[in-house]
């Protein structure tokens, strides 16, 4: 019998593996074949039963069947996502928007947290093409970082580097990504600067960047409902978060400067200082 | 030179004015589809819209429901996002700062008192507005919307007090659940309403089987899209016939044939929403299109000339 596919509904799938990241950061993978197949920096809506739908940044692609999204407990609905176990039903559906371009050349990476988590399968992609590899992993202190050892083993390459700061010095350089990233910006030309994370760190890069005339597709975060571009509500300046990005471009992160880094709109609407 | 010649034309024969508000085309951006916020505005206006409806605006800011809020179903979408809204003052702030104002803008209002609608016009008189929509029919969330629109008393309290602060004209916006849609619309016509947007969506809801749970977390919420355009024709026709008052015609469209499907009926302009789902905000522009090519092609001047053309069979 044929399947009848209405994109926007949530597909129940089950909880196939769970794996820790760190102590309070772990991906869940399950199996759904559309968003194994989505590129770098889209994300889907994940919808856990009972308690609420969210978008997540989609961490792991295997190009078949399975996907990935890498959680941390902050919220209702991340908190009861973190609790899922093995066989536990979810609801998926997407991909949605625009995720990163990939390009053959020396590439800056700048995750944040969790915000590692659609730098992942865009390491995988940029290897795989041959771009140089600078990855600055960032957090609050080591158990913030998750991916450490994938990063490892495919950064093994010495034509790669991997930098690690922490806030409090627990593990890597001490100190917050963007002033390494001011750093690493003296020292060497990159042709482009990924990056996504907290969105104060996202503009100062970018502020960087500007400086330094070097292009940057930065993930960016806001409230979201529909995620396929009918609701509005995670309109920033002229766009909308779903369709548009969740990846900007330099372009992009200059038309929508008044909010970038300034303020999102909360449930209602609202503009709310960041 | 030709061009221009045709240009003039063509403004002439598809653009729409009601009283004091005017439109270079009959096709506006229906109420809670993208047109959410103001910033919006401009990206609307390269699209082709001939105005925006906003979402409804109520005085107090409002969460909605939490998400899932929309769903896809055959034929269209159902949406229980629960009014969510920054607030009169926070919207209107948004929209005073506004640099430009690219195109028309009709704002979208609700509440449950008389009061309250003439308290949201007041504010709103003060800022670069064209016109008002009363929404009297969203059909999720109790004590708004359908409940104030399906009492006729109700209605004409709201109609007036609306009027009573507005220079500009004033929609309201029907329910196809209202038992009798003719008589609802009659008596806002002769409150003062200046028009009528028909239709909201049916009341509406989907089930996961996997589960056995309502995907929505409101359980019922609206529908939208293709599945409610001849429900709306029905309704545009109807109100056409018996009441003699400018139709906004609005439910299902997503081609341009639809939309002179709705003038036929009695429409002399109309919404368009779940569309942008499908096809982006260029079908508007893809909408206006077909229209001025339609009636180029049957040799027809104006849009009026179409409008209740099907009433002739009887």
């Amino acid at each position: 019998m044929e399947d009848r596919i209405l994109i926007n509904r949530p597909r129940i799938t089950t909880v196939k593996q769970i794996r820790n990241e760190t102590n309070d950061i772990l991906t869940i993978l399950v199996q759904d074949k559309r968003c194994a197949i989505a590129a770098p920096g889209q994300f889907a809506m994940i919808w856990v039963l009972g308690v609420g739908e969210i978008p997540m940044s989609l961490s792991f692609m295997d190009g078949k069947d399975t996907c990935g999204v890498t959680v941390k407990s902050i919220g209702m609905t991340t908190k009861a996502l973190c609790s899922k176990k093995k066989n536990d039903n979810i609801g998926i559906r997407g991909p949605y928007g625009t995720g990163f371009t990939s390009i053959f050349g020396n590439c800056l990476l700048v995750g944040g947290g969790t915000g590692l988590a659609p730098l992942l399968p865009l390491t995988k992609i940029l290897i795989e093409k041959g771009a140089d590899v600078t990855l600055l992993l960032a957090g609050k202190s080591r158990n913030a970082i998750p991916f450490f050892k994938d990063i490892q083993n495919l950064l093994s390459n010495s034509k790669h580097k991997i930098v690690v700061t922490t806030d409090d010095g627990s593990y890597g350089i001490k100190g917050i990504a963007s002033d390494y990233v001011e750093v690493l910006l003296k020292k060497e030309r990159y042709d482009m600067i990924y990056t996504c994370g907290p969105e104060v760190m996202l503009k100062k890069i970018f502020i960087l960047a500007e400086e330094k005339i070097i292009p940057i597709q930065a993930s960016l975060e806001r409230y979201i409902k529909c995620g396929f571009g009918l609701c509005g509500s995670c309109n920033i300046g002229r766009y909308l978060l779903c369709l548009d990005g969740p990846v900007f471009t330099s372009k992009q992160l200059r038309e929508i400067s008044n909010d970038f880094g300034i303020s999102r709109r909360n449930i209602n609407g609202r503009k709310t200082p960041i | 030179m030709k061009l221009p010649e045709k240009n003039s034309r063509n403004a002439l024969q598809i653009s729409f004015q009601l009283k004091n508000f005017k439109m270079n085309n009959p096709i506006m951006l229906a109420s809670g589809v993208v047109g959410v916020h103001p910033d919006i505005l401009p990206r609307v206006a390269e699209a082709g819209a001939g105005a925006m409806v906003t979402k409804s605006i109520s005085m107090d800011p409002r969460e909605g429901y939490h998400n899932p809020t929309v769903v896809e179903v055959e034929g269209g979408f159902v949406n229980a996002v629960g009014l969510s809204n920054p607030g009169v003052d926070a919207f209107s702030k948004e929209l005073a700062a506004l640099e430009e104002k690219p195109l028309p803008i009709v704002v979208s209002l609700f509440g449950s008192t008389p009061t309250e609608f003439g308290d949201l016009v007041s504010r709103l008189e003060s800022i670069s507005v064209d016109c008002y929509e009363l929404n009297l029919s969203c059909p999720h969330v109790e004590k708004v919307g359908l409940e104030v629109g399906q009492d006729p008393e109700a209605v004409a309290a709201v109609v007036k007090a609306a009027k009573k602060f507005s220079s500009r004209p004033v929609l309201i916006k029907v329910s196809p659940h209202i038992a009798d849609i003719v008589e609802i619309v009659s008596v806002a016509k002769d409150s003062g309403a200046d028009g009528v947007t028909a239709i909201n969506t049916l009341r509406a809801m989907v089930i996961d089987i996997e589960s056995g749970r309502p995907i929505l977390s409101n359980n019922v919420g609206g529908l939208s899209g293709p599945a409610i355009k001849a429900i709306a024709i029905r309704c545009v026709y109807d109100i056409s016939q018996k009441v003699d008052i400018p139709i906004i015609g609005c439910g299902g469209i997503t081609h341009w044939s639809d939309a002179i499907e709705f003038f036929l009926a009695g429409a002399s302009a109309v919404q368009v929403g779940s569309a942008v789902a499908y096809k982006g905000l260029n079908i508007l522009r893809e909408i206006v299109n077909g229209i001025e090519k339609y009636l180029d092609n049957h040799e027809i001047k104006k849009i009026g000339e179409l409008v209740g053309r099907s009433h002739s069979y009887q």
